[in-house]
């Protein structure tokens, strides 16, 4: 600067805008340790063998989320075996086959709309087409929640088929290889890191989903086994937080679920990291 | 020498630019023909239609005749996956799949319905000494192919291109992305492989197709320009085009 006084303005304009944004890193990364030791705090002297073991028993007045456990995994199992074939299917024909450019920008630019959609509007979605016709259960849940996490699984995997190097097709087709051989070979080991990337995305969701389950998966807290735990309503750690601390008052279960599902969330964000190294790494031996 | 492969009238369209234009040309077997010419001339899309790989790109349009062997590799009833198997590729940069060394090379075997252990371990064994690089990597079989040198890597190609026991081998500027000694070791196992198979080369580089090949083809913004024996065309182009071209006057 050659005027002196525009210099020391600037100089106080500097310093004003960084102590602004250390502030404001400050206040965010206190809210989130804050939250993080409140529901950890509160919800983890809460986590008992006997809570996570058994089921909530009217008679002796005891509650127990194993029910609820088990309906997570028996959902996220439903959910996952119905929507990878789906949305891999999808990705293959969109990416290898598919000749119209066009439509397949259309469908990618709907599936990236539609995973922005509030999950309330899924849930009201799927009460009417599956709650209503074979009954509220986890199966209707799962179904709702296919079709939630459907264009994150179909856009992890292109984007990751895009990464194959055309070089590899063209040196399969080069010896002779069909397009099918080609796309089983050479294209889907090549997409692997996105699959599991859009099942990591889609388990975080599922566990985090209350909105859409509430309208058609239900609250019950019973014992199932997969089969019948899949046609029966059942709710899910996040469901069962909702009904435990609004219909309930049972706070301290409720922030014990709260705890573990943050445990849950941690854990998924850190596995999805590693998966995303480890594949990293596999590319560029 | 008998004839393998030939284009009448060979002219080809993307989408409505013209890349070739009325090719006539016809290539002995058991020999090497070199393709030479400016860059963006057509001579990687001559050699991709030889195999049919064109038919990837949607907007390619082909008129004119190709024959291999005397028949029409445009013809209905041609396998195009069979063609490639008879008329197989080697391309620019080296393109081995992210397996180990014996997949890559037992792909094409295995594509073609050879499934025996024993069969494969001989048939990766052969190709790899006919690529001249079994020495190398015999002790490493199992190690992914991505780990190998490029001049590795390019032979380890060559070996795969093998190995599904072809008659005519293309190859567009296989030396261009190698050192100085994996070019030569390429040009040395080109003049060997020669003895048993037909190689089409594309080659950016004049003293390659003077040191290696029998016959030589000069392209020019699509055109075939001027086709024959390599020390003639070098010696004695008959085309004023082709002498301004070998004597570096353009290109
Ligand atoms: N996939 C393609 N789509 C459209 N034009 C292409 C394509 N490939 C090549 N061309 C054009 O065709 C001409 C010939 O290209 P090419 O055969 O690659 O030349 P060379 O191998 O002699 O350098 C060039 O003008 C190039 O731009
Ligand atoms: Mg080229």
């Amino acid at each position: 600067m050659i005027n002196g006084k525009i210099g020391k303005k600037r100089k106080a304009y500097i310093i004003l805008m960084r102590t602004a944004m250390i502030l404001s890193t400050a206040l965010t990364a206190s809210l989130v340790i804050f939250l993080l030791l409140y529901v950890l705090g509160r919800g983890l002297p809460n986590v008992t063998l006997e809570l996570l073991t058994t089921k909530p028993s009217y008679l002796a007045g005891t509650i127990g989320i194993l029910p609820d456990i088990l309906n997570t995994v028996y959902i996220v199992l439903a959910t996952l075996v119905i929507v990878i074939p789906l949305g891999v299917g999808a990705a293959i024909y969109l990416t290898e086959y598919a000749k119209n450019k066009k439509v397949v920008g259309m469908i990618e630019y709907a599936a990236e709309t539609l995973s922005g959609i509030p999950s309330i509007i899924y849930g009201l979605v799927g009460m009417l087409l599956f709650s209503n016709n074979f009954g509220t259960s986890l199966l209707a849940g799962a179904l709702t929640l296919v079709i939630m996490n459907l264009p994150t699984v179909m856009r992890t995997t292109q984007e990751s088929l895009k990464t194959v190097p055309q070089s590899y097709r063209e040196g399969a087709f080069g010896l002779g290889a069909g397009k099918w051989r080609v796309i089983r070979t050479v294209v889907i080991p090549g997409c692997v890191d996105g699959v599991v990337t859009g099942c990591i995305l889609s388990i975080g969701r599922i566990l985090g989903e209350s909105a859409a389950l509430l309208f058609t998966a239900g609250f019950a807290h019973a014992l199932n086994d997969i089969i019948s735990g899949l046609v029966s309503p059942g709710a899910t750690l996040t469901v069962a937080l909702y009904v435990y601390a609004k219909e309930e008052g049972e706070f301290e279960v409720a922030f014990a679920i709260g705890a573990i599902l943050m445990i849950l969330t941690l854990l998924i964000n850190l596995s999805a990291s590693l998966v995303q190294k480890y594949f990293a790494k596999r590319r560029n031996i | 020498m008998s004839e393998i492969m030939t284009a009448k009238d060979l002219c080809l369209w993307y989408g409505n630019t013209q890349a070739l234009k009325n090719v006539n040309i016809s290539m002995p077997e058991k020999s090497i023909t070199a393709f030479i010419g400016p860059s963006g001339c057509g001579k990687s899309t001559f050699l991709k239609t030889l195999n049919r790989m064109n038919d990837l790109i949607p907007s390619v349009r082909i008129t004119g005749e190709v024959c291999y062997k005397g028949t029409s590799i445009f013809d209905k009833s041609v396998d195009v996956n069979e063609l490639r198997r008879d008329v197989g590729m080697v391309f620019q940069k080296p393109n081995p799949f992210p397996m180990s060394i014996y997949d890559n090379i037992a792909y094409g075997p295995r594509t073609h319905g050879t499934t025996n252990r024993v069969k494969l371990d001989e048939i990766v064994e052969q190709a790899l000494r006919g690529a001249a690089i079994w020495d190398e990597v015999k002790d490493r079989l199992k190690k992914n192919a991505l780990g190998l040198s490029g001049g590795q890597q390019q032979r380890l190609c060559i070996a795969r291109a093998l190995a599904v026991q072809p008659q005519v081998l293309l190859m567009d500027e296989p030396t261009s992305a190698l050192d100085p000694i994996s070019t030569s070791r390429i040009e040395e196992l080109a003049l060997q492989l020669k003895e048993k198979y037909t190689i089409i080369m594309v080659t950016h580089n004049m003293q390659q197709a003077v040191r290696i090949s029998d016959n030589t083809a000069f392209f020019l913004l699509g055109e075939l320009v001027e086709y024959g024996k390599t020390e003639k065309l070098f010696s004695q182009p008959k085309d004023k085009r082709t002498e301004d071209y070998i004597t570096g006057r353009f290109g």
